[in-house]
C-alpha cells in the first residue's frame, strides 16, 4: 500500500476547509490522476501526500509511515522517498539548472556531497540525461531565469525525475507547456513509474490528458471527492458536472469538450 | 437635493481622518523631543558661537599636507581599514551561524508542524538574545571594555566591532532571508534536504546581492566606528584624528576628513562592484 487516507481533513487557519473528510487508497505502482476546478483542493490534497501539510483530523499513511507520528529521522527519510514537481517552480531564478536539478538528490546526499556540488557539479551527466528525457538538455548551464516558464517547469520535472522518488506528486507539471510537449512530459512521467514500479499521483487541469495517460481518475470538487473510477467509465456528464462552475470542461486546446467527446481518447477499461 | 447631498457626504476620502490623527499625532510625538533636546537653532547662529565655529573652522585651510604628515595618514588609514575588515570577519563569524539559528523559514520542524515544534522555537529564543545582548551595547563600551583586557591598540577595536556588528548582521541577515522568497528552500526541506544544504540551494542564490551589499555597508560603517573607537586608545585614524584636535590644527583635521571621504567613496565603489557581480 503506498498511500491510505482514511477521512482526512485539512481547515486552513483562516477557516477555510480545503479537504474534507477524504478516503481513499493508492497501491504501490499505481498511476492516478486527480482533476477537478480551479480551488477545488487539487493542490492542498497532493500537499498533505507530500507530507507538507498535516491534516486537521483523519489518519494518513505515506509509503507505510505515519508521517505525523514518526519521529524527525524517519520522517525526514520518508522525505526522502518522496517527490513532488510544483506548479510554479520553487527554483531561484538565479540558480543554474545543472544545480536546480542535483538539488534533487540533496535529501540523500551527505551533506559535505550537497556541498561541494556547490564549487563544482558532481553528477554532471546525470542531470543531462533528465534534461534530455525533458528535451532541454541544451539549457544545462543556463540560469534559470533566462528560461521560459514552460522550460523552467520540466526543468521542475527533471529534478524530481533526478531525485528517483518511491512516490512522485505531480502538481499541474505541464501549466504552462505546449500541448504536444506536455505529452511528452506526462508520457516520460508514467514510463519513470511503470519502469521504477513507484507510484505516480498527478493533478491535471487539461482533462484529456488525464483521461488518456493515466488508468485511474479522481475528481475533486469542493474538497470532496466525486468520483475515483477508470477513465472508460467517466462519462461526459460526470466532467461536466464536476466542472459545473466553470465555462467549459478543460482540455489541452481548450476545446469544448462537450462538442468533441470522440476526440478525448480513452484507454480500454481492460487497460 | 438632499440625495445629492448624501452622495457628496458618502464620496468623501475614508482615509481622511486617519491621516489627519496619524499627522498630529507625529508632531505631538517629536516635539517633546525637540524640547527635551533643548535642540534650538539660533544657538548656532548667535553671534558668539559663530565667530568660535568660523575661527575653527577657518584653520581647516590650506590642509596639511606635509610628507611626513601623509605618511602617518597613510599607515593610520591602513590601520583602520585593517581594524574595520578583521573587525567584520569576526563579525561574520559570529553572525552567520546565529542567522542560521534564528532564521525561522530554515526549521524543518515548522512543516506540518511536526515533532520538535515547540523545542526549536524554544530554542531560536537563546540564540535571539545573544544577538539582542551583543548589539545593545554600543561599540565605543566595548571597546572601552576591551582597552582595558587587551591594552591599548587596535586589537581592542577590531573584538569591539568584531561583537557588536556580529550581533547586528546576524540580526539583519535573519531579517533578509526570512523577506526572500522562501518556496525554494521550503520546497528543498519537504524533499528532505538538510537545514544547511537548503539554506545554500534555496536562500543562497535568491539572497546574495542583498547580504553583500548589507556586508559591505557595515564595512563601511565598522570605517567609521573605526575611527571613533580611536578616540579612546583603539588605533587608526581615530587616534591621530584626536591628537590633531587637540593640537586644534584644522589643516590636519581636513586632511583627515577628506580622508574619511575617499574611504566612504571607496566602500561604495566595491558595493556597487560586488551588486554587480553577485546579480
Amino acid at each position: 500500500m503506498s498511500i491510505k487516507l482514511d477521512q482526512v481533513s485539512l481547515v486552513h487557519p483562516n477557516g477555510h476547509r480545503a479537504v474534507g473528510n477524504v478516503s481513499f487508497e493508492i497501491d504501490s505502482g499505481e498511476r492516478v490522476a486527480i482533476i477537478g476546478p480551479s480551488g477545488a483542493g487539487k493542490t492542498t490534497l497532493l500537499r498533505l501526500l507530500a507530507t507538507a501539510l498535516r491534516p486537521s483530523a483523519g489518519e494518513i499513511r505515506i509509503l507505510g509511515d505515519d508521517p505525523w507520528r514518526v519521529g524527525r529521522g524517519v520522517l525526514r527519510e520518508l522525505r526522502c522517498r518522496v517527490g513532488m514537481v510544483h506548479q510554479a517552480p520553487p527554483i531561484p531564478p538565479r540558480q543554474r539548472v545543472v544545480t536546480a536539478v542535483l538539488a534533487g538528490r540533496l535529501g540523500r546526499w551527505p551533506l559535505w556531497k550537497g556541498l561541494a556540488s556547490l564549487v563544482y557539479p558532481v553528477d554532471i551527466e546525470g542531470a543531462r540525461q533528465m534534461l534530455a528525457r525533458m528535451e532541454i538538455a541544451d539549457k544545462l548551464f543556463e540560469r534559470c531565469d533566462r528560461l521560459s516558464g514552460g522550460q523552467l517547469q520540466r526543468v521542475g520535472v527533471a529534478r524530481i525525475l533526478y531525485q528517483q522518488p518511491d512516490l512522485l506528486l505531480t502538481d499541474e507539471p505541464v501549466s504552462a507547456v505546449d500541448p504536444a510537449l506536455s505529452d511528452r512530459v506526462i508520457g516520460e512521467l508514467n514510463s519513470e513509474a511503470i519502469e521504477r514500479g513507484v507510484t505516480l499521483v498527478a493533478s491535471l487541469h487539461a482533462v484529456d490528458l488525464a483521461l488518456h495517460w493515466f488508468p485511474r481518475i479522481i475528481g475533486i470538487r469542493g474538497g470532496e471527492i466525486a468520483f475515483d473510477l477508470p477513465p472508460a467509465r467517466v462519462t461526459d456528464a460526470m466532467l461536466k458536472d464536476l466542472y459545473a462552475s466553470e465555462a467549459a470542461v478543460p482540455t489541452q486546446t481548450n476545446a469544448p469538450l462537450a462538442m468533441q467527446p470522440t476526440g478525448i481518447r480513452r484507454k480500454p477499461m481492460c487497460s | 437635493m438632499t440625495a445629492a447631498k448624501a452622495d457628496a457626504a458618502r464620496l468623501r476620502d475614508p482615509a481622511a481622518v486617519p491621516r489627519l490623527i496619524l499627522t498630529v499625532g507625529i508632531i505631538v510625538v517629536l516635539w517633546p523631543g525637540f524640547r527635551l533636546t533643548e535642540f534650538d537653532l539660533g544657538v548656532l547662529f548667535d553671534p558668539r558661537n559663530r565667530e568660535i565655529m568660523g575661527r575653527f573652522v577657518g584653520t581647516f585651510f590650506p590642509l596639511a599636507t606635509s610628507a611626513e604628515f601623509l605618511r602617518l595618514i597613510l599607515k593610520a588609514t591602513l590601520e583602520t581599514l585593517a581594524i574595520a575588515t578583521a573587525g567584520m570577519a569576526l563579525a561574520l563569524l559570529i553572525a552567520s551561524p546565529l542567522a542560521l539559528i534564528v532564521t525561522r523559514s530554515l526549521s524543518i520542524s515548522r512543516i506540518g508542524p511536526g515533532y520538535g515544534f515547540a523545542a526549536g522555537r524554544l530554542l531560536r529564543l537563546p540564540a535571539r538574545f545573544i544577538l539582542m545582548f551583543l548589539r545593545s551595547i554600543p561599540e565605543i563600551v566595548w571597546a572601552l571594555l576591551f582597552v582595558r583586557a587587551v591594552g591599548l591598540g587596535p586589537a581592542a577595536g577590531v573584538l569591539a566591532i568584531g561583537v557588536t556588528y556580529g550581533g547586528m548582521l546576524g540580526k539583519v541577515y535573519s531579517e533578509i532571508l526570512e523577506a526572500g522568497d522562501t518556496r525554494p528552500t521550503t520546497a528543498l526541506l519537504e524533499a528532505g534536504g538538510s537545514r544547511l544544504t537548503a539554506f545554500f540551494y534555496g536562500m543562497w542564490p535568491v539572497a546574495l546581492p542583498e547580504l553583500v551589499s548589507y556586508t559591505v555597508y557595515r564595512w563601511e560603517c565598522a570605517v567609521r566606528a573605526s575611527v571613533i573607537m580611536g578616540f579612546v586608545g583603539a588605533g587608526g585614524l581615530g587616534q591621530q584624528m584626536e591628537l590633531s584636535m587637540r593640537m586644534l590644527s584644522g589643516g590636519e583635521v581636513s586632511t583627515i576628513l577628506l580622508t574619511f571621504l575617499l574611504l566612504v567613496v571607496l566602500a561604495d565603489a566595491v558595493s556597487a562592484f560586488l551588486r554587480k557581480v553577485t546579480a
